[in-house]
């Protein structure tokens, strides 16, 4: 596994222009939230209100080392990832409050909503984990059109106990998809620890057991997330598959605005205040000196201005018509379905993509002490008063090695119907048959 | 034209639809080199590859999420089910992501889940289900159920080619059973349009999949009875050709529902409801059903007989309706 260092850091150069770009959009991720949070406190908001406070950096950070053309699917509390892939704040207040302007129209709310066709973006849904096979689906459609894309979505340690998580990502890994997991520790999932969800201290080990890479990242710098997230882009776009990245971090509100979160120990609270993100890389900016204090003010006084402007145009917007209830749950002809192909589609027609229906069996699996399991009974063994390891067993007779140019192949269809496999027994049969007779007719010779 | 199975068929439209469209792509267990546990998708890797035809593991959730996936980027990906039973497996994919996508946020998902449903062969409580009416009671959905070889293979067509999430049913029991002699050539069946596979005067039989042969059968036997039944195959669950159903109500003035689903929450609930809203006056007996019980679908045989509608129930059900 690796782990987020200096070289990659120093790997992911951005420009002042760009240092600034993560400010913005940390601080208008923040500042959205903020009137999102009074909006609330004046029933304007109708649903419920998830906040990421504290959180800022992950989505920014992440979602800012995607190109144009790659795809995102945003969690709850993703909205800087929408910033990120040009969203505008308008549609998320119209979102929250539901109204006919907004992305989804008023038939959904908060993050859920989307762009199919400019922003790529997917909309998510509140089952937790259901969005890591469906942007695997995305990054393996990317390829197979030839569009060199890389799919990225979040995770909660929470939303990691979840069968999807598992299934996913293990498709995923077995389809080597270009496909970017953010798990986002934030330490709580509702009013749960993360230890409740799974006794180990780093999530991102989990990527061992799907035989894929890792990263683990200090989730409240975004400098560090953003170097970490490009590193695993990277990873994807040239083609060596999935990547689990846990970004450690911390929820600093509760799960939603009605939550006061009072099983978090103030104690912890007091701790991540000090880690705030946007407090670090103000800092960060300052001493690399890519800004000074009248910058800072422009960008806030910008971020006021858009935030302004998009507020009043949520709270003038209308509510929807009530019979939009009663439209689109179908699409008849309203949309088309036009896939954009990079490669040229020859390539997927016969001749061209026929194959021989075989599997490449390339080892037997069979048992071989290796060096994890003699690591892990050393470690037994080292536990004072722990018993020592039981010596192994006889080691079975090693199978043979089978080569990737040399496999092991298996003909297709094993039905009673394929003779090309009865006509295969047969021969095999055929070839054992005589030394098995000769050396019954030895042994009984010696007899 | 050659007589084909309706296994043959639905392979068929599988061929004919990824040779004309390379954004038709295949994903399931086993349905590459294996060539499906039914075999329907035999010789579909060997001329089609292994970038659209996948072998996946066995993860439900993962390979509906996924064609969920890639029809958002354009492609038209068909979902095989081993047996339809598993889709409960990945009940949260279709009914939750799948099917609220185009109405919540203006995405179409132009995929197909079809595999084998049904009982009658023995399967036992985890291989004969009929779960189709999970999918009936989900809006976004389409639900198809194909009776004959010529319909699978052109409903088929019509879901690969539908901007919207089907489910398509194929009744394992049919899929060696019956032929039927289907052109070569390239047509379709449209989703959603019922058929009358039989004309009569004194009663509507309403049904689909298997149930359908069975209906027939005992629309014969009541016809030596001087018993003039309608038979009327739906075909499509949803959207239900309302039409149809009302139209033959009409015209015979009793109404008999058959299907092997159970019978709480079963299509001949809904379709009673159907006929008594809008052909209320035009019934001159109470709505009639011969359903499967409401139980699992048992293993022994005995038993998987007690379970199943058969062609005596259904008469028998017919008679008594006829008298009215």
């Amino acid at each position: 596994m690796e782990r987020s260092s200096n070289e990659m850091q120093a790997n992911a150069k951005l420009t002042r222009e760009q240092h600034l770009d993560l400010y913005y959009f940390m601080q208008l991720n923040r500042q959205l939230e903020e009137r999102m949070v009074r909006l609330f406190r004046q029933n304007k908001i109708v649903g419920g209100l998830y906040a990421s406070l504290g959180q800022e950096a992950v989505s920014i950070g992440t979602a800012y080392a995607l190109e144009p053309r790659d795809w995102l699917a945003p969690m709850i509390r993703n909205i800087g990832a929408l910033l990120v892939k040009g969203f505008k704040p308008r549609d998320i207040f119209t979102q929250h409050m539901a109204r006919y302007t907004a992305p989804t129209q008023g038939k959904d709310g908060t993050s859920h909503f989307g762009d199919l066709k400019v922003r790529h973006v997917v909309s998510p849904i509140s089952m937790l984990g259901d969005l890591i096979p469906v942007m695997t689906g995305v990054a393996m459609a990317g390829r197979y059109l030839g569009q060199k894309i890389v799919a990225m979505t979040w995770i909660g340690d929470g939303g990691s106990s979840t069968g999807a998580f598992h299934e996913g990502l293990n498709f995923a890994a077995t389809q080597r998809a270009p496909f970017v997991l953010v798990l986002e520790n934030n330490q709580w999932a509702y009013s749960t620890p993360v230890a409740q969800q799974a006794p180990l201290k780093n999530f991102a080990d989990r990527a061992l057991a799907y035989g894929i890479a890792s990263h683990i990242v200090d989730g409240n710098d975004v400098m560090a997330v953003y170097a970490a997230a490009k590193s695993a882009v990277e990873q994807c776009r040239a083609g060596r598959g999935p990547v689990l990245l846990e970004a450690k971090t911390m929820r600093m509100r509760g799960h939603a605005q009605h939550d006061p979160a009072e099983y978090v120990p103030q104690a912890m609270f007091d701790y991540w205040k000090t880690q705030d993100p946007i407090a670090r890389y103000e800092a960060y900016l300052t001493e690399h000196k890519l800004w000074d204090a009248a910058k800072k003010s422009e960008i806030d006084a910008r971020i006021e201005r858009e935030l302004d402007v998009d507020q009043k145009f949520a709270e003038e917007s209308p509510m929807p018509p009530p019979e939009l209830a009663e439209q689109g749950v179908y699409c008849d002809g309203c949309h088309t379905v036009e896939a954009d192909w990079r490669r040229p589609k020859q390539e997927l027609l016969p001749p061209a993509s026929s194959v021989e229906p075989v599997w490449k069996v390339t080892d037997f699996g069979a048992f071989v002490p290796s060096a994890p399991a003699a690591i892990a009974a050393a470690g037994r063994a080292e536990k004072p008063g722990a018993k020592p390891a039981p010596t192994p067993l006889a080691e079975p007779e090693a199978a043979p090695e089978l080569t990737e140019e040399q496999p092991l192949r298996v003909p297709f269809g094993r039905g009673p119907k394929d003779r090309a496999f009865e006509r295969e027994r047969l021969e095999k049969q055929e070839k054992h048959r005589k030394p098995f007779v000769k050396h019954r007719r030895d042994k009984r010779g010696k007899h | 034209m050659a007589e084909i199975t309706m296994l043959e068929a639905i392979r068929a439209a599988l061929f004919e639809e990824m040779e004309r469209d390379p954004a038709v792509v295949a994903l399931g267990e086993d349905i590459g080199v294996y060539g499906g546990a039914f075999k329907v998708t035999e010789g579909l890797l060997a001329k089609f590859g292994r970038e659209r035809v996948i072998d996946t593991p066995i993860s439900e959730t993962a390979i509906v999420g996924a064609a969920c996936g890639m029809s958002y980027l354009g492609l038209r990906p068909v979902v095989e089910m081993q047996f339809m039973d598993f889709i409960a497996c990945c009940f949260n994919q279709v009914t939750n992501f799948v099917a609220k996508s185009h109405y919540r946020w203006g995405a179409p998902v132009p995929m197909v889940v079809r595999g084998p449903s049904g009982g009658g062969v023995h399967g036992g409580p985890f291989h004969s289900a009929s779960p189709e009416m999970h999918f009936v009671h989900t809006p976004g959905l389409k639900v198809v159920y194909p009776s004959t070889a010529y319909d699978a293979k052109g409903l088929l067509k019509s879901a690969i080619r539908d901007n919207n999430p089907v489910l398509f049913f194929e009744h394992k029991f049919l899929y060696r059973r019956i032929k039927q002699e289907v052109p070569a050539e390239d047509f379709t069946v449209p989703i959603g349009k019922a058929a009358v596979r039989r004309p009569g005067r004194d009663l509507t039989i309403v049904s689909y999949g298997a149930m359908v042969h069975t209906s027939l059968e005992a629309a014969a036997a009541l016809a030596a009875e001087g018993i003039e039944a309608e038979v009327i195959d739906l075909r499509s669950l949803l959207p239900l050709d309302r039409e149809a159903i009302l139209g033959s109500v009409r015209k015979t003035n009793k109404l008999l529902v058959v299907h092997e689903d159970t019978r709480t929450g079963g299509i001949a609930g809904e379709i009673a409801a159907i006929v008594c809203e809008s052909a209320f006056e035009h019934l001159d007996g109470p709505i009639a059903r011969v359903t499967g019980l409401d139980t699992p679908v048992p293993y022994a045989p005995p038993l998987e007989q007690r379970f199943l509608p058969n062609v005596e129930k259904v008469a028998a059900a017919a008679r008594e309706l006829a008298k009215y």
